[in-house]
């Protein structure tokens, strides 16, 4: 790993290694906010600060921690990253907050927080930490506001709020598709990335 | 009796962790390739739900609420932002005592859940429970029967994915749907099916 430049770190993870396509991570939280481009955008902000900060903390302390209790010494600190950021939020976009309910506490429980804390902060300097974090936090943001994207413009005819297709109810031409609003659309949106994720790039394909 | 049942019904089909939340996924679909298996995770999955939900529910309303330290002489404090800490405290503990409890106690249902257990810590679908009880603002009795109705809810979902995806093993798909893109496919039709339950109400 000690060749690997700093650019590689951060753009692996967004797309040839992407946490939640390939590898599985994370799937829990991303397909919830991803019904309007707003909520997808502050949770990818928060999961992307949350998983690069504590990979840097627990980078640092990496030499310190007895490895029989690593994971609890793990969940502690990201525990507490996802308080400061829920406080964040709650103090200064409250409504947003509200919207995300209980998503922005379960980043405590994203699988791509523990992953990267464990598979990659506690063998590498803080530095490398951080930067991967942050690779794998925009990785994770990419597959958000991709189905996000596609789920509120579809579904609503808007994108961030601001109508884009006009719709019939508003005297315009478009008739929404409630399915994209539905929870199932969101599986099969990324049921559709996965494929053409795996088609572009023959690697990540699944021998069974 | 009926608004405790109505708990259990509304949270096994209408709000299936799994499938109308997205809880509990990355377990949900990496250990849903055998029926036997996935068994046993669910079973897991519920019997922490029935256990760290009313729990956390107690720790919430007796120790974290703005005034609930009252009876030690703090009725200013509001710890409620110690919450997440907390319940994740919780929860890792009584996964460690039920692996050592089942270990001590029941070896044949150790050898099979044993693998699961760790893991669960942190399974979104438990972590989630505790918090839709926090945000539902649930009494303690409200907590037991969602405690169950949510795990139960994992169980039922996770099984019968389970069974559609032994079935799909004779399928061909495509080369690059084929594993994890073809489970969400399913994963995606079972939630429109349980969607059809919908504003069913129980008493």
């Amino acid at each position: 790993m000690a060749e690997t430049t700093t650019r590689e770190l951060l753009l692996r993870p967004i797309f040839h290694r992407n946490p939640i396509a390939l590898l599985v991570l994370g799937i829990c939280s991303a397909l919830a906010v991803t019904g309007k481009m707003d909520t997808a955008f502050v949770m990818s902000v928060c999961v992307t600060v949350v998983v690069a900060c504590s990979s840097f903390v627990i980078s640092l302390v990496r030499h310190h921690i007895p490895s029989s209790v690593r994971i609890g010494i793990q969940i502690m600190v990201i525990a507490t990253m996802v308080i400061l950021v829920d406080q964040v939020l709650k103090a200064f976009l409250f409504d947003l907050s509200k919207q995300l309910s209980i998503y922005v506490g379960l980043i405590i429980t994203n699988c791509i927080v523990m992953g990267r804390a464990e598979g990659f902060a506690m063998n590498n300097p803080p530095k490398a930490s951080f930067i991967d974090g942050l690779g794998n936090g925009l990785g994770y943001g990419f597959i958000l506001m991709t189905v996000a994207f596609i789920r509120e413009l579809f579904g609503s005819g808007s994108l961030f709020g601001v109508e884009i297709l006009k719709l019939t109810s508003n005297g315009g031409w478009y008739v929404r598709n409630g399915l994209f609003l539905l929870p199932a659309s969101a599986f099969f949106l990324i049921a559709l990335l996965i494929w053409f994720m795996r088609t572009v790039d023959p690697d990540q394909q699944e021998n069974n | 009796m009926g608004h405790y049942l109505n708990i259990i019904f509304t949270s096994l089909f209408i709000e299936n962790l799994p499938l109308s939340f997205f809880l509990g996924m990355c377990t949900f679909l990496a250990i849903s390739k055998k029926v036997k298996t996935a068994a046993g995770l669910g079973i897991a999955v519920l019997t922490l739900t029935a256990i760290t939900v009313p729990i956390n529910n107690f720790i919430l309303n007796d120790l974290l609420k703005p005034g609930a330290l009252a009876w030690a002489g703090y009725p200013n404090i509001d710890l409620t932002f110690l919450g997440f800490l907390i319940y994740i405290g919780v929860i890792a503990a009584v996964v460690q005592i039920m692996e050592m409890v089942m270990d001590r106690f029941m070896p044949g249902l150790y050898n099979t859940l044993g693998i699961f257990l760790p893991l669960l810590t942190v399974n979104c679908a438990i972590f989630g429970a505790t918090l839709f009880m926090v945000e539902r603002d649930y009494t303690f009795g409200e907590s037991v029967a969602y405690g169950i109705g949510a795990g139960g809810g994992f169980l039922l979902a996770v099984v019968a994915l389970a069974g559609i995806r032994e079935k799909l093993e004779y399928a061909n798909p495509p080369a690059g749907l084929r594993g994890l893109g073809l489970t969400f496919i399913t994963a995606g039709l079972m939630a429109l099916a349980f969607m059809g339950l919908g504003g069913l109400k129980l008493g």
